[in-house]
């Protein structure tokens, strides 16, 4: 029997750390780490040493006191006497609606596009391959400051709207009434509303709560039925009939609730000078929305056409061969695999978007730019701390985002065994 | 066998029938729009809402296009003369404005007289790209090439350059011509030096100080090869030589040698700058530079050392999380914090270091996802051929690599391209928002609304465009599978 003991271990000499292969990754390792822990105290000393010359400290006591300006659009209620912390989580929840409603809207435009594109039809898809080609080589901000320049140079007035014989006339079925100032869009109403909770200044309604709990109670009772379709499906061969089931858990409930509430839509109405009972969105988000929508959407788009080319016209053929209907060819077959492809660069354009929502900059929307990094930091001349903090809060609503997309990612993506 | 024949059986046809046309249907202009626009009714439904999106894009857009003026002196005289031709009510574009304001919108503040100096600069960028990117045929390059002096030359002529500027961009360029076709060698060479020549043509002073700085590459590398037998040290050695020289000696060499040949142009502020020379500045800058950075920083969160590792994944995370416009905020509010105190340089090398790192994280990405898809036997080649890492990241893994990722990594030099003009909201003038609002703040041209918007984004669209089917010629040439 041979043993191997292996070569002598050579004592360990200086310059091993250099020649040895084994020592030299942790030399070449705590050198780089020295050399940025260097810079870095280089600059936070180089900050301290200015911040101190120019007899300016480090704190946030700033965000506690009066903020004292106004915000034009607020979800929570908020005025200017109230802290410039306030402020700023107007300014992130200002963030947040337009990035979340921009994401929707960008999706449903980007598939519909994609979706066209690649449709028989030789018109449509000439003319969706131009708006893509258009959107995606301008940049941004022009897109921004045309549609900016619709909205405040060829929109009418609000009493263009008045008389029997307008000069404009709203669109959608008389709901929705752009104006140079504003947006005038239909407003939630109920006839019989609950009470509302306090939680401070702001309410939360209960037929919110009431219609949150009633949505939520059906589609864990929709689970339930399919998987208990699916154990009769196993057992049985025969798949019962569940969709009338599932349909009626979620529509009668939440049509129940809509009677209960008299929950109904409330038009606006030209009064005066201006739109009342409706909603009045104010221009800056309408633009910045909408350029949004469409600059993400025709990026979107792509990534749609690349995912449904990605899957082999194999796949739908073995399908069909195998008598799959279409629908269940596409829900099933075609769809899984497209996800596939389509989604890590679509958690990417939500990022771009989120990010992109700073060019409220441009059309004066009150985002966390326009707040924490705007009016708040030229009062106080914070610069250090706001910036510190708006990064800091861009960073966590990123990392949120594609985590939040990651583990849908990781459910749709491929099980290779 | 048998008696029948298959002549003597009746039911066969003796003679063959002469083509005959296909049916009308079947044919032509009548086929193709059956086939492609009415085949069915979705389809022809789809047609009627296309047909509808066009005639309303072309009703409005047509006829302001179709009564463009391009001579007059402000805006009240387009509106003028547009009453005069179409009737009152008529609106049509005052492209009258670009004809006298395109300057600005090109080249900004930039000294009149001087605009030969960008046009110069940007002129020799093609030719110090041509020996990196039309390498392959000798007659596309021949073409580039030819194409950039002869318009440059006629460029920098109808802008009015002087004859001592015009003859020496003569000779500049046939000389770098004349190199690029006999020593291919030395002209990458050329291409090294190009970068300091630019930075002298766009913002004058003497050419001692880049040459100076360049020389501080020159010093470093001569240290390094004399002393290469010492492996690692020789490189650290060359490092600190390097810093040594731009820290202490570069400066008074300079001023030096400046004052014993002062070899100056008109020097040209950066607040002077503007228009689509301070975009293609920024982005051509940030497109250099944010390449091999991000090539680093995709090989270092690849790389099997923890701490190099982590601090690859916290840089690439943090400035991808983050949006452009807050790192151009640190660059012109607290940059100057995080420097010692006192020091105070230039907005554009400032924001042109914050695109830099901002594009090297995402090329980062891009070219992490081209190693990713290397087969591991790539790698396990590299190892059996007995290469050291950077030999093998520099022979066998990273041209197969970049090759891979060209498409994303043009994406991300059109991203960035296209958002240099967010250096609006750090005062800089960009072409788009910058500049159209200060002409459009000048009494002439107030209320002109689209014409500057048209105008910057074609430009735009062009170059985007043009850039985008360059990357697909690039992967096509560079294709090397044979399927």
């Amino acid at each position: 029997m041979v043993t191997y003991t292996g070569a002598d271990n050579p004592p360990f000499r200086l310059s091993m750390l250099i020649y040895d292969r084994r020592y030299r990754s942790l030399t070449l390792q705590a050198i780089v780490f020295i050399l940025v822990m260097l810079m870095a105290s280089w600059l936070i000393n180089n900050t301290l040493q200015n911040l101190s010359a120019m007899g300016k400290t480090f704190s946030f006591d700033f965000l506690f006191r009066r903020a004292g300006y106004d915000i034009p659009q607020q979800l929570i209620p908020y005025n200017s006497d109230d802290t410039h912390l306030r402020a700023a989580i107007i300014g992130v929840l200002n963030t947040l609606l337009v990035s979340i409603t921009g994401c929707i809207s960008a999706t449903v435009v980007g598939v519909l596009v994609g979706v066209l594109r690649l449709s028989s039809n030789w018109l449509i898809a000439r003319l969706m391959t131009i708006y893509v080609e258009v959107f995606r080589n301008i940049p941004l901000l022009l897109w921004i400051l045309v549609i900016l320049a619709v909205f405040t140079e060829v929109m009418p007035a609000p009493n263009a709207y008045r008389g029997e014989n307008p000069a404009a006339t709203m669109i959608l079925f008389d709901t929705i009434a752009p104006t140079n100032r504003y947006t005038a869009v239909p407003s939630l109403g109920m006839t019989n509303p609950p009470a509302t909770i306090s939680l401070g200044r702001e309410g939360i309604s209960w037929a919110f709560i009431a219609f949150v709990v009633v949505i939520a109670a059906a589609w864990f009772g929709n689970r339930q039925l399919r998987r208990w379709a699916k154990n009769v499906q196993d057992q049985t061969g025969k798949r019962p009939t569940t969709w009338w089931i599932s349909l009626a858990m979620f529509v009668l409930p939440v049509l129940f609730l809509i009677w209960y509430f008299g929950l109904h839509l409330i038009p606006p109405v030209l009064r005066g000078f201006n739109f009342a009972d409706g909603t009045n969105l104010d221009n800056a988000f309408v633009v910045l929305w909408l350029a949004l929508t469409l600059y993400t959407g025709a990026f979107i788009a792509e990534i749609v056409r690349g995912g449904v080319l990605a899957v082999s016209r194999g796949q739908t053929e073995a399908a069909f061969a195998l008598g799959l209907r279409p629908r269940r060819t596409m829900s099933l077959v075609v769809l899984p695999q497209a996800l596939r492809v389509i989604v890590p660069p679509l958690i990417s354009q939500y990022l771009n978007l989120t990010k992109n929502s700073s060019l409220a900059i441009a059309v004066g929307y009150m985002d966390l730019r326009g707040t924490l990094g705007g009016t708040t930091l030229n009062q106080t001349g914070r610069e250090m701390e706001c910036m510190v903090l708006m990064m800091g809060i861009y960073l966590l609503l990123c990392l949120i985002i594609s985590a939040g997309m990651n583990i849908f990612n990781s459910r749709v993506k491929l099980r290779e065994r | 066998m048998s008696d029948t024949h298959s002549e003597t059986v009746a039911y066969v046809r003796e003679t063959i029938l002469p083509p005959v046309p296909p049916p009308l249907a079947e044919t032509g202009v009548i086929k193709w729009l059956r086939e492609n626009l009415f085949s069915g009714p979705l389809n022809i439904a789809l047609t009627f809402v296309g047909l509808g999106i066009v005639w309303i894009v072309v009703s409005t857009v047509g006829p302001w296009l179709f009564r463009a003026v391009w001579d007059a002196g402000s805006i009240a005289e387009c509106r003028q003369i547009i009453a005069e031709r179409h009737g009152p009510d008529a609106s049509g574009a005052c492209f009258a404005l670009i004809k006298h304001r395109w300057n600005q919108f090109v080249f900004g503040f930039y000294p009149q007289a001087l605009y030969w100096r960008p046009v110069l600069a940007f002129g020799l960028l093609f030719l110090a790209l041509a020996p990196v990117l039309f390498s392959e045929s000798a007659r596309a390059r021949r073409i580039v090439l030819g194409l950039a002096v002869v318009l440059t030359f006629a460029v920098a002529q109808a802008l009015g350059a002087g004859t001592g500027a015009l003859l020496g961009m003569l000779v500049l360029m046939l000389l770098w011509s004349a190199l690029i076709e006999m020593r291919p060698g030395w002209s990458l060479l050329a291409s090294l030096i190009y970068p300091f020549i630019a930075v002298w043509l766009l913002w004058g002073g003497t050419l001692w100080s880049p040459a100076m700085a360049l020389a501080g590459f020159g010093i470093g590398y001569l240290v390094w090869r004399s002393l290469a037998r010492f492996g690692m040290f020789a490189f650290a050695l060359a490092v600190v030589v390097t810093a040594m020289w731009w820290l202490l000696l570069a400066g008074p060499a300079a001023s030096a040698l400046a004052s014993m040949a002062p070899l100056r142009l008109r020097p040209v502020s950066s607040d002077q700058f503007g228009g689509f020379v301070l975009s293609i500045t920024i982005g051509v800058a940030g497109i250099a530079l944010s390449l091999p950075l991000g090539v680093i920083l995709a090989l270092a969160r690849r790389s099997d050392l923890p701490v190099i590792k982590m601090l690859a994944v916290m840089f690439i995370e943090f400035i991808r999380g983050v949006p452009l416009i807050t790192l151009l905020f640190v660059a012109s509010l607290l940059l100057n914090y995080f420097l010692p105190p006192g020091t105070n340089f230039d907005i554009i090398l400032r924001v042109i270091i914050m695109v830099t790192l901002f594009a090297a994280a995402y090329m980062a990405e891009v070219i992490r996802g081209g190693l990713a898809a290397l087969p591991k036997g790539q790698y396990e080649a590299g190892d059996a051929l007995g290469l050291d890492y950077w030999k093998a990241q520099r022979l066998i893994i990273l041209p197969q690599a970049l090759k891979i990722s060209i498409p994303g990594i043009v994406s991300t030099f059109i991203g960035m391209f296209k958002d240099t003009t967010l250096v609006v909201f750090v005062g800089l003038y960009d072409p788009l928002k910058a500049m159209s609002d200060a002409i459009r703040a000048s009494f002439e041209w107030k209320g002109a609304y689209w014409e500057p918007y048209v105008f910057v984004g074609s430009i735009f669209f062009i170059l985007c465009f043009g850039m985008s089917r360059y990357s697909m010629y690039l992967e096509r040439r560079l294709k090397r599978d044979h399927r």
